[in-house]
């Protein structure tokens, strides 16, 4: 845990972006080269060019949110995460990001293994299925969690690969990553400032966002 | 020696379009010829060509449009030949994604082509006839050298945009391989960066077909006063089997019979599919010549842009700083989404700046000519996106 820092929050890019893609942006250098897996309508690629200066690619799954980027004049790839990332040379980038899609994949440990062959870092945000609220619904219930951030029924969700801080700190074990920086955000999206251990961020941490670094 | 053109190039239709193009022409003289990937040179090479909107200042806002097989320099007028709208009226206009308010847009004849350029119909300067198979065999990249010429002739540095697609598209990737300089942003469109052996296979039936019509006379037809349209009707129909899917022929024509309520059961046109091709045929051979066929196929099949790279896409792109949009369509199964994520995947390994959409339609390759909204917003989001970054001014700034 001596490796995971907290993150200072005070380098405020944007008043107006989501606070998990400023924490994002925050820990991306000026002038990189940036890969989005995932990347949505653009709105962090957008957030990166213009406050950090970085080189911004995307790949994104739907026609609609390749369209938006492209719009946006960000060079977008139509792509899937567990298919296309194998066409990256290696060490293309500086940073690949998988913000909020790592539940998504059918494969995470083979898509976060070549997001740190594609790039020298890599940045992973998730929901935490170890948050106390989920852990509630599931004890008292007895019935698969449905909150505000995770809405999906069970039967009718893309998130088919759930897992806690605690299981994702496990498969940078497994996948040999070093941990740079590691921030649990609260339900609403702030950091938890209280220097604890990981228990306490697993279960009071709505969503994790992880720097991790290839060892090279 | 003979300078009197035979009687079948005085008739009206495209071959009265080869030596008196209705559009504008830059004839290089014969100290200037095409240098040709043969060995073989044209002299002297007429370039025949459209242009629409204004040039700016800078000369920043010029874009080169690309024609893909049977296409031609009409862009965005009314055809000489056919009396039919522009080829490309849906993408290119006052408004349009390819804004000829904004953009100064250029379209040449490819080398080969029937409709001015210099092709196998053109009369050769050393008979007084026509060129027919003494023409140097055309390659894309003869095209594209071709090309270069007459934007050197127009004053133009660099291009804001070359867009094509089908062939058109394998131009805009042998541009942007061999000037990348002179390419701000690259769209190729339904395309490939070589041609399959499945399309050459198409293409060699299609040049079996108009070899085989007696009339073509080792394609010396025009001497003889004759065409061989009935092999060229044959190759066209082929050909636009293969721009359309499965898909779309079965909403369109399914089993349909045409003006008959029971099978006649001879061999005339029962299907609505086989009157609908026939027509294809016949309207066809009005526009477009026989040999120039037999050449435009042929440069197609010979590119293999790899090839030229020591057998590397990548290296066809290194270092490149244009910007590309590349765009496959589902339905397309000529130039599937498979040839384009290729190129992708070369531009990203060179990294290149490289958007990519692959389009959900049904209308096979011949989506890129036709009213497709994603492909409409996609090229309007992309040009306008990159005409921010290079400073050229908005429509009617």
């Amino acid at each position: 845990m001596a490796e995971a820092q907290r993150a200072t929050g005070n380098d405020p890019v944007r008043a107006d972006a989501r606070v998990d893609l400023l924490l994002i942006a925050n820990m991306v250098q000026q002038n990189a080269r940036v890969l989005d897996v995932g990347c949505g309508d653009g709105a962090l690629l957008r957030l990166l060019a213009e406050t950090r200066g970085v080189d911004a690619r995307g790949m994104e799954l739907s026609q609609r949110g390749v369209n938006d980027c492209v719009a946006k004049g960000l060079s977008v790839i139509q792509g899937d995460a567990d298919i296309d990332l194998v066409d990256y040379p290696d060490d293309g980038f500086d940073y690949v990001i998988l913000s909020q899609t790592l539940q998504a994949t059918r494969h995470p440990r083979r898509v976060l293994e070549h997001m740190l062959r594609i790039g020298r870092h890599a940045i992973v945000s998730f929901p935490n299925f170890g948050h106390w609220r989920i852990r509630t619904q599931l004890m008292f219930r007895g019935r698969m969690p449905v909150t505000e951030n995770l809405s999906y029924t069970w039967y009718d969700t893309p998130n088919i690969h759930f897992c806690t801080i605690r299981d994702f700190v496990g498969l940078t074990k497994d996948i040999d990553a070093k941990i740079e920086r590691a921030v649990a955000l609260n339900r609403y999206g702030y950091p938890i400032r209280v220097n604890a251990p990981w228990w306490v961020w697993n279960m009071f941490g709505e969503q994790a966002v992880f720097l991790l670094t290839r060892r090279d | 020696m003979t300078t009197q053109a035979p009687p079948s190039q005085q008739q009206t239709g495209a071959w009265s379009e080869v030596e008196s193009p209705t559009s504008l022409v830059v004839r290089f003289p014969d100290n200037d010829p095409l240098e040709m990937d043969s060995g073989g040179q044209i002299a002297p090479l007429t370039i025949a060509y459209q242009t629409y909107g204004t040039l700016n200042a800078a000369k920043s806002n010029a874009v080169l449009i690309c024609h893909a097989l049977t296409g031609d320099q009409h862009v965005a007028n009314v055809h000489p030949v056919t009396g039919k709208g522009g080829w490309w009226e849906t993408m290119v206009g006052p408004g349009l994604p390819i804004d000829t308010d904004r953009y100064f847009v250029i379209c040449s004849n490819v080398v080969g082509g029937c409709m001015g350029t210099t092709g196998p119909a053109s009369t050769n300067p050393v008979t007084g006839l026509p060129y027919g198979l003494d023409l140097p065999v055309v390659t894309i990249r003869d095209m594209v050298r071709a090309q270069a010429k007459l934007i050197d002739y127009l004053g133009i540095d660099q291009l804001f945009c070359i867009a094509g697609g089908s062939m058109g598209g394998m131009q805009v990737l042998q541009w942007a391989a061999a000037y990348p300089d002179r390419v701000f942003t690259a769209m190729p469109i339904a395309a490939a960066a070589r041609h399959s052996s499945q399309n050459i296979a198409f293409h060699e039936v299609g040049r079996q077909a108009i070899m085989a019509d007696p009339s073509w006379d080792g394609g010396r037809y025009f001497e003889a006063g004759q065409r061989p349209t009935k092999g060229l009707a044959v190759a066209r129909m082929a050909a636009h089997i293969t721009y359309m899917s499965d898909e779309a022929l079965h909403r369109k024509f399914g089993r349909k019979l045409q003006n008959r309520a029971a099978p006649t059961f001879s061999f005339d046109a029962d299907f609505q599919i086989e009157s609908y091709l026939r027509h294809q045929g016949s309207t066809f051979v009005e526009r477009f010549d026989a040999n120039s066929y037999l050449y435009v196929t042929r440069a197609m099949d010979y590119f293999d842009l790899a090839a030229d790279y020591g057998g590397s896409l990548a290296l066809a792109f290194k270092g490149t700083k244009t910007r590309f949009c590349v765009v496959s369509f589902t339905s397309d199964w000529l130039f599937p989404t498979s040839d384009s994520r290729a190129i992708v995947h070369a531009l990203n390994a060179g990294g290149a700046s490289v958007s990519f959409v692959e389009i959900e339609t049904d209308k096979g390759h011949d989506a890129f000519l036709l009213d497709v909204p994603e492909l409409i917003s996609t090229t309007r989001g992309f040009l306008d996106a990159a005409a921010r970054a290079r400073g050229i001014a908005p429509a009617g700034a």
